[in-house]
C-alpha cells in the first residue's frame, strides 16, 4: 500500500516538475531559445519571490499556530523562570529581525527585478550605514551576552549553601541509576574498578568507604520539592547526557570524571499534572493512544505525566530509549519514599539484589 | 603587482596529451575543478539518499518498507530499519555531506576553477600537489564509501565521533571496522585538505596578474584564499585527533579514555579525557562551518553583484567581516561544550567570542540586501540561488543567538532545535552556494548553459522545501526532543510530535527528488545545452575573458592586465551615461577611461 503510495506520490511529483517547467517555457513569448534571464523571467521570479515571502510568514504562523502546544511546560525549577524569559526576549528580537530582513530582502528582489534599459544605481558603499548596522547589533548582543552570562554564572554556580540534596546519577549504556548520599548527605568513594557485580556493588563503591555504608541506590529519582539537589553525574562506559528538559537542566556524564549540576524544583509531579497546559498535552497525547489500542498497535497504553530524565548524547544501539522517571513530591512523602529504601550498607551485609 | 610568469607568451605549442593525461591524472586546474565537482555531487547524491531513509524511519517509525530491505539488506530485517543502522545512517550523512560535498566539493571545484582563472594566472602554482590533492580525496571518497559494506557496520558514533563510544567496538557495532575505516579516510582527506590549501594560498599570494591588488581581487578569490587559511590552520588539529583515537583503539593507550566497564569487565585505560577529544574536534569542528559556508558567501556575493548590475555594497567591510569571521571561527569552539563537563568559566568566554561572530555575519548580510537595493535584477537560476541564500542564511543564523548563549544553550543543546538551525545556516545555505557557483559557472567549466527553466523550477521547490523542512524542526527541538534518536515512540510526551515529523518528511523526501531535476539538467546540459557566448552574464572579472574552449594556460597570449575592480556595474561618468557607452559593466581589463574616477572603495 505504501509502496503504490509512494509511487504514485513520485509519479504527480514528475508530472508536475514536468508541467512547471512547461508553464516556465510557454510563459517566454516563444522568444528565441536563451538561457539567461529575460524581462519575462525577471517578471515571474520577481513575482515568485514575493510570494515567497509570503509563504516565509505563512509557514511562521501556520508552526506558531499548530505547533507552540508541542513547547515544554512552564519550568518546573526555580532558575527556569529565568531561562525562560531569556528565551521568550532573545525569541522576540529573532523575529523582529527575521521579519524585517526577510520582508526587505524578498521585496526588493520584487521591487528591482531587472528590465531592459533600466539603469541600476551605482552605490559602492555609505559608512555611516554600515556603522549603524554594526553598532545596533553589537549593542543589542552585548545586552543578550550580559544577562546571558550573569544567568549562566548563577546557575553554574554550584556550592553546599542551603543544605541541598546530594545526588549521583549513574550512567551506563542503556539505564541511569540514582544515588542518594544518605544521612550524612556526603557520597561515598567510588570507581568503576570497584564495581563488583556478583555482591550487587554495581556502582564500585568504595565499601571500606565509612560515607557509602549509608548510600541509598535506586532506579527511580525521587526530589522533595523547594529542596536545592547537587546532582554529581558519572558514567561508567561512554558518554551520557542527563537531559531533563522540565527543569532546564542537563549536564554530560563523562567517563573518568565527575560532572555537576544543582537546581531547586518548584513544581511537585501532582501540582504540573493540575497545570492546564500540561492536561491538554496528557488528553491530546491520550487520544493518539486510544485511537492506537483500538488498531491494536503496541505502546498504546493511556499515559500519567511524569518528569523524566532522557539520555541526550549519542550512546550506542538504544540511546533511544534511555531514561529514568523523576517524582517531584512533598518533604513528607519524599521521606516515607525514602525510608523505606535500603542503605548499601546493609545491602551488602545481606545480600539482597538489586531489582 | 605582478608573479613572475616563466612561460608567459610560449603557448603556440602543445604537449601531445593522452585521455589518461587529459581527463584521469590532468594537472590543469579546470579539470581538476570538474573532477572534485563530479566527485562531490556523487558524494552529495549518496549523503542526501540517507537522509531520506532515516527521515523515513522517523515519520514512520517501526514502518516496514521493502525500500529499506532493498537498500539496507540485513540491516533492515523484513523492510524494519534496525536503530544501529539508524545511527550509521545519520553518522554517515553527517560526515559525508560536512567534508565529502560541501568541504571538497565546495571549496575543492571552486577553488581550483576559480582562483587561477580570477587572478589572471595560468595555472594553480603546484599542478602536481593539486592533482595529488583531488586524487587523495578521490581515495578518501572511495574508502569512505567502502566502509559503508563492512560486515559491522559502517561508523555510527555521530559524525563527531565521540570517544569512547567511538573507541570500543564493544559498545557498538559500528565502532569496529567500519570506524577504522573512518578514520583512514579521513586521515587522507586532511592530506588532501591541507596540499590543496596550500596551494591555493600560494597562488593567491604569487600569481595575480598586474594591477591585481589584494584590492581588487573579486570576493570570491578572498573567501576561498582565508577558506584555505583556516583549513591550513584547524584540519592538522583533527587529523592530531584522529591520530590519537587510532592510537587508542589500536595500541592500548589512553588520551581520551578513562575509567571504563562495559560488558562485565573493567578496561585498563586510566587518565585520558573524553572532553580533550571534544577540545581537539572541535578546535576543527568549528572552523568547518566557516570553511563551509565562507566560500558560498565568496560565490553570493559576485553572483549577486553581477546579476543586480550594481556593484557589491561595501566592498572593504565584505572582506573585513570574512576576515574577522575567520579569526574569530578558531576561538569559539568551545560553544559546542558548554555542557560538556568543562569549566564553567570557559564556557562564559565562548558566549562572547561566539556571539561576536553575529556582528560580521550582520554586516554581510546587510550588505547583501543593500546590494539589490535599487538593482536591475537578473534573475539568473544562479541569482534565485544566491538571494535563497541570504534568506535561510539569515533564518538560520539569528537562532544561533540562542545556542551560542550558554545558558540558552543548556535545554536545546543536542535537540533537534540545533539540527534545524544548523542545516538552516551551513547545510541548506552552502548548497544554495554550490548550486548558484554551478549554475553560474557552469558555461566557463562545460562551455553550454544550463537549461534555466529545470534550474527555476529546480529553485522554487528546493526553498519552499527547505523551509518546510526545517522551519517547524525548530519546535520539535523545542518540543525537548533529542537528536539521533532512532524513535520517538519511548516517551509518551513526544507523541504529538509524529505529526509534525510525517510533515518534515513529506518536504524531505519531494526536496530530494527535485535534485534529480538539477541532476538530470546538469548532464544533459554537458552534452546538449546551448553553446555558451564567451561572457554569457555580462560579468567584469577576469574568468570570462578567457576563450570558450578550455586551453591548457587559459589565455592565448599575454596574461592581461588588471585596470580596476571587480564591480564597476552600471557605474557612470557624470552625465549620467554609462561609462563604456551602451554597456553596463566595465571587464576589469579595461583601463580608466578619460575623466573616469576610480573610487576608492
Amino acid at each position: 500500500m505504501i509502496t503504490v503510495l509512494t509511487i504514485t506520490v513520485l509519479v504527480l511529483i514528475a508530472i508536475a516538475i514536468w508541467q512547471m517547467t512547461k508553464i516556465f517555457e510557454l510563459s517566454q513569448l516563444r522568444a528565441a531559445k536563451n538561457e539567461t534571464a529575460t524581462d519575462n523571467d525577471n517578471k515571474v521570479n520577481g513575482y515568485l519571490m514575493f510570494a515567497f515571502l509570503v509563504f516565509i510568514y505563512g509557514i511562521t504562523i501556520f508552526s506558531f499556530y499548530k505547533y507552540t502546544k508541542v513547547l515544554l511546560p512552564e519550568s518546573a525549577s526555580a532558575h527556569g523562570a529565568e531561562y525562560d524569559s531569556l528565551m521568550f526576549v532573545s525569541m522576540l528580537i529573532i523575529f523582529f529581525v527575521q521579519t524585517i530582513t526577510q520582508f526587505l530582502l524578498h521585496y526588493f528582489a520584487y521591487k528591482y527585478r531587472g528590465e531592459k534599459g533600466k539603469k541600476a544605481l551605482f552605490y559602492a558603499d555609505n559608512h555611516k550605514l554600515e556603522f549603524i548596522w554594526t553598532i545596533i547589533p553589537v549593542i543589542v548582543l552585548a545586552g543578550l551576552i550580559l544577562w546571558g552570562l550573569y544567568t549562566w554564572t548563577n546557575i553554574m554556580d554550584i556550592n553546599d549553601e542551603d543544605d541541598p540534596l546530594v545526588v549521583e546519577l549513574y550512567a551506563q549504556q542503556f539505564n541511569w541509576t540514582a544515588r542518594y548520599a544518605g544521612e550524612d548527605n556526603v557520597l561515598g568513594d567510588a570507581n568503576v574498578r570497584m564495581i563488583d557485580i556478583d555482591n550487587t556493588n554495581i556502582l564500585g563503591l568504595d565499601e571500606s568507604d565509612p560515607n557509602g555504608a549509608d548510600d541509598i541506590i535506586v532506579k527511580e529519582l525521587h526530589l522533595p520539592v523547594g529542596r536545592k539537589v547537587n546532582f554529581h553525574m558519572r558514567s561508567q562506559d561512554v558518554l551520557h547526557s542527563a537531559y531533563m528538559p522540565h527543569f532546564r537542566a542537563q549536564m554530560n556524564c563523562v567517563p573518568g570524571m565527575i560532572t555537576q549540576f544543582s537546581f531547586t524544583p518548584i513544581k511537585t509531579t501532582a501540582e504540573m499534572r493540575q497545570d492546564p497546559d500540561v492536561i491538554d498535552k496528557v488528553k491530546r497525547a491520550n487520544k493518539i493512544r486510544a485511537a492506537k489500542a483500538a488498531a491494536g498497535e503496541p505502546n498504546s497504553d493511556p499515559w500519567e505525566y511524569d518528569y523524566i530524565l532522557l539520555c541526550n548524547k549519542i550512546c550506542g544501539k538504544s540511546h533511544y530509549n534511555m531514561q529514568m522517571k523523576i517524582i517531584v513530591e512533598t518533604q513528607e512523602e519524599y521521606d516515607k519514599w525514602i525510608a523505606s529504601q535500603k542503605t548499601f550498607g546493609g545491602e551488602a551485609a545481606t545480600g539482597v539484589a538489586i531489582k | 603587482m605582478s608573479g613572475t610568469h616563466e612561460h608567459d607568451d610560449d603557448h603556440g605549442h602543445h604537449h601531445k596529451e593522452t585521455f589518461i593525461t587529459k581527463y584521469i591524472f590532468s594537472m590543469d586546474h579546470k579539470m581538476i575543478a570538474k573532477q572534485y565537482l563530479i566527485t562531490g555531487l556523487i558524494m552529495g547524491f549518496i549523503g542526501i539518499a540517507m537522509s531520506l531513509l532515516f527521515r523515513m524511519q522517523l515519520a514512520w517509525p517501526g514502518e516496514s518498507f521493502p525500500l529499506f530491505e532493498a537498500v539496507l539488506g540485513k540491516w533492515a530485517p523484513g523492510g524494519v530499519m534496525d536503530a544501529d543502522v539508524y545511527l550509521a545512517l545519520v553518522t554517515m550523512h553527517g560526515t559525508i555531506m560536512v567534508f565529502f560535498v560541501l568541504t571538497a566539493g565546495l571549496s575543492g571545484t571552486f577553488s581550483n576553477l576559480l582562483i587561477p582563472l580570477q587572478i589572471g594566472a595560468r595555472d594553480m602554482a603546484s599542478g602536481l600537489l593539486n592533482m595529488i590533492s583531488y586524487w587523495l580525496f578521490f581515495t578518501s571518497a572511495v574508502i569512505m564509501v567502502c566502509s559503508l559494506f563492512v560486515e559491522s557496520g559502517p561508523a555510527a558514533a555521530g559524525w563527531t565521533i565521540y570517544p569512547p563510544l567511538s573507541a570500543l567496538p564493544m559498545a557498538q557495532s559500528g565502532s569496529g571496522a567500519g570506524m577504522t575505516l573512518w578514520l583512514v579516510s579521513m586521515a587522507i582527506f586532511i592530506a588532501s585538505s591541507l596540499l590543496g590549501s596550500l596551494n591555493y594560498i600560494v597562488t593567491v599570494i604569487n600569481l595575480r596578474t598586474k594591477g591585481m591588488s589584494m584590492t581588487r581581487l573579486p570576493l570570491t578569490t578572498w573567501a576561498l584564499f582565508v577558506t584555505a587559511i583556516i583549513g591550513v590552520v584547524s584540519f592538522p588539529v583533527l587529523l592530531s585527533a584522529a591520530l590519537l583515537l587510532i592510537m587508542d583503539r589500536s595500541f592500548g593507550t589512553s588520551f581520551f579514555l578513562s575509567d571504563i566497564f562495559i560488558q562485565g569487565e573493567v578496561l585498563h585505560y586510566q587518565g585520558g579525557s573524553p572532553v580533550l577529544y571534544e577540545h581537539l574536534f572541535w578546535f576543527l569542528g568549528h572552523p568547518e562551518v566557516y570553511i563551509v559556508i565562507l566560500p558560498a558567501m565568496g560565490i553570493v556575493s559576485d553572483v549577486m553583484a553581477t546579476n543586480a548590475r550594481k556593484p557589491i555594497f561595501g566592498y572593504r567591510a565584505m572582506i573585513m567581516s570574512i576576515i574577522a569571521i575567520a579569526f574569530l571561527s578558531t576561538i569559539v569552539w568551545g560553544h559546542h561544550m558548554f555542557i560538556s563537563g568543562m569549566n564553567p568559566f570557559l564556557g562564559s568566554v565562548f558566549t562572547f567570542t561566539t556571539l561576536l561572530i553575529a556582528i560580521p555575519s550582520a554586516v554581510k548580510a546587510f550588505n547583501w540586501i543593500t546590494t539589490i537595493w535599487k538593482g536591475n535584477l537578473q534573475m539568473n537560476v544562479s541569482m534565485l540561488f544566491s538571494i535563497g541564500f541570504v534568506s535561510t542564511f539569515i533564518t538560520g543564523g539569528l537562532t544561533g543567538i540562542i545556542l551560542g548563549d550558554s545558558t540558552l544553550d543548556i535545554n536545546v543543546h543536542d535537540t533537534y532545535f540545533v539540527v534545524a538551525h544548523f542545516h538552516l545556516v551551513m547545510g541548506i545555505s552552502a548548497l544554495y552556494g554550490l548550486l548558484a557557483g554551478v549554475y553560474h559557472w557552469f558555461p566557463k567549466m562545460f562551455g553550454r548553459m544550463m537549461n534555466k527553466n529545470l534550474g527555476y523550477v529546480h529553485f522554487w521547490i528546493t526553498a519552499i522545501c527547505a523551509y518546510g523542512v526545517f522551519f517547524p524542526m525548530h519546535f520539535v527541538g523545542m518540543a525537548g526532543v533529542p537528536r539521533r534518536y532512532y524513535e520517538n515512540t519511548a516517551f509518551p510526551m513526544f507523541d504529538e510530535l509524529t505529526d509534525v515529523n510525517i510533515l518534515i518528511t513529506v518536504f524531505a523526501l519531494i526536496a530530494g527528488a527535485t535534485q534529480l531535476v538539477f541532476v538530470g539538467n546538469f548532464i544533459y546540459s554537458i552534452f546538449y545545452g546551448k553553446k555558451a557566448e564567451q561572457n554569457p552574464w555580462n560579468a567584469t572579472t577576469l574568468e570570462w575573458t578567457t576563450p570558450v574552449e578550455h586551453i591548457h594556460g587559459n589565455w592565448p597570449g599575454a596574461i592581461p592586465e588588471v585596470h580596476r575592480w571587480a564591480y564597476d556595474y552600471s557605474k557612470t561618468n557624470e552625465n549620467g551615461e554609462y561609462v563604456l557607452p551602451g554597456q553596463d559593466f566595465v571587464p576589469q581589463v579595461v583601463p580608466l577611461q578619460d575623466g573616469e574616477e576610480e573610487l576608492t572603495h
